[in-house]
């Protein structure tokens, strides 16, 4: 098999969407560790247009875009599939994977906010995505992609671990047992797979590291905390 | 009577919605009969409402009464689902993988920035076009790598996924040209773009699809007034 390398950066939860799509086909991979305030030449030579991770290199050839690498490995590795057979279930999960991509974003708006008018509409846009997944993807399944974990699963992975530090940072609280009571069961369930939680970044350390890229980002806007 | 059912295909969408023609010009390459549902935005049906509840909007293909929303989504549904007529993704996965990133490039930095050229004037606008200017010369470094020195042929008769979104964005090049005053297609700065979506606009379907120019003029303007009064509001 062709050698196969994943750029990525820790804590990124785009990178660790590669992560567990490698690890769940049980595709061997070497992790590269990328310092974005410092690119290097490879990244800049495999991912010219957007200089940004993850990256997968398979015998060479780069793949960019979390969304596109995980289609990719999933026609490149058909085993322990993210995708369903059913034609109709499998357009139901890649809507689900564009919505992720489109929606999803607005809790990292919350994340920049401070307490205002800006934060209160980051706040009403994130429980608007919320209420869709609760109530239109997730339903009552356990997971998105039914009894095992998919690909929209792997795509909502920012709501199972990053969004609770964003909370913290924030102060705000999204994910309420008896607000979105099937999404707060997914988040611990998702969280229990087994090649979800040996993988993922350890909550303590990825708090530290966020407290401070958002410290750093309201300083540049000449906001405190 | 089961056989009436098996493929039954309908389409709801508005006659001037690129993200609906897309969808429309997939069917028709494909040789896929189906029934068009023109819905009025303003006034969305019951049906459209139940079958996209997320987003509540077009294009919403229904298949054999299952609905499939978003038309990228779509588009993928009906190449995995009618394996007869032309493909619309390449078989090599690291192809798919291509065509998939310059989608979501066109999609995501193109699409919206054309729209922001539309809904704004001034000097906001000037710095939209200037963006829609500057993506164009990334996607046209690109196709020298996409299409790798190999002459990207189009035989009149089939599109694949990335030729139909970026019809569905230029192929009213003209009409855009007439109402914003700024010509985006042209063949001195992006000959590459130029060639390609000129050769799109001579496909067959593309051109059975396409509204007359002053429709998508008038519909243009429209658009363009309407995002202008709001903002001055």
């Amino acid at each position: 098999m062709e050698e196969v390398k994943l750029i990525g950066t820790w804590p990124s939860p785009f990178s660790y969407r590669v992560i567990w799509a490698l690890k769940l086909k049980g595709i061997p991979y070497e992790y590269i560790e990328e310092d974005l305030s410092n690119k290097s030449p490879m990244l800049l030579q495999y991912n010219p247009l957007h200089k940004k991770i993850p990256v997968l290199v398979h015998g060479g050839k780069p793949i960019c875009e979390s969304a596109v690498i995980l289609q990719y490995i999933e026609d490149v590795w058909p085993q322990n599939p993210l995708l369903p057979n059913d034609p109709h279930e499998r357009a139901v999960a890649r809507f689900w994977v564009q919505f992720a991509d489109n929606k999803v974003p607005c809790i990292w708006r919350l994340f920049r906010t401070t307490e205002g008018d800006e934060q209160e509409e980051a706040k009403k846009e994130s429980m608007e995505m919320l209420r869709a997944l609760e109530e239109h993807g997730l339903r009552d399944k356990k997971f998105f992609g039914g009894d095992k974990i998919g690909i929209a699963d792997i795509a909502f992975g920012q709501v199972a671990h990053w969004l609770e530090m964003i909370e913290d940072l924030v102060g705000v609280k999204l994910i309420e047992a008896h607000t979105f009571p099937h999404l707060h069961a997914w988040t611990k369930n998702f969280k229990q797979v087994p090649i979800i939680k040996e993988n993922l970044p350890e909550y303590g350390e990825m708090l530290v590291y966020f407290k401070r890229a958002r410290y750093n980002f309201l300083a540049t806007r000449g906001l405190g905390i | 009577m089961k056989m009436a059912k098996e493929n039954n295909v309908k389409l709801h969408g508005m006659w001037a919605s690129p993200y609906v023609k897309r969808v429309e010009i997939a069917l028709k390459i494909k040789g896929i009969p189906y029934e068009f549902v023109e819905e009025d935005l303003v006034n969305k049906s019951q049906l459209l409402l139940q079958y996209n509840p997320v987003h509540k909007k077009v294009p919403v293909l229904i298949h054999n009464g299952k609905p499939i929303c978003e038309s990228l989504v779509i588009l993928e549904y009906i190449d995995e689902t009618w394996k007869n007529g032309p493909p619309l993704l390449p078989q090599d996965p690291y192809k798919r993988a291509k065509v998939r990133f310059w989608t979501s490039f066109v999609e995501k930095e193109l699409f919206e920035n054309l729209l922001l050229v539309a809904r704004s004037e001034g000097e906001a606008q000037e710095k939209a076009i200037k963006v829609v200017f500057e993506k164009l010369q990334l996607l046209e470094e690109g196709l020298k790598d996409l299409f790798q020195g190999e002459t990207y042929h189009i035989d009149g008769e089939t599109m694949g996924i990335l030729d139909i979104v970026l019809c569905s964005l230029f192929g009213a090049h003209e009409a855009q040209e007439e109402v914003l005053g700024v010509k985006f297609i042209d063949p001195e700065k992006f000959p590459l773009v130029c060639s390609w979506v000129t050769a799109l606009t001579e496909v067959t379907a593309v051109k059975e699809l396409r509204p007359p120019h002053e429709k998508l003029v008038a519909v243009l303007q429209f658009i363009r007034q309407r995002a202008l009064q709001a903002s001055a509001a």
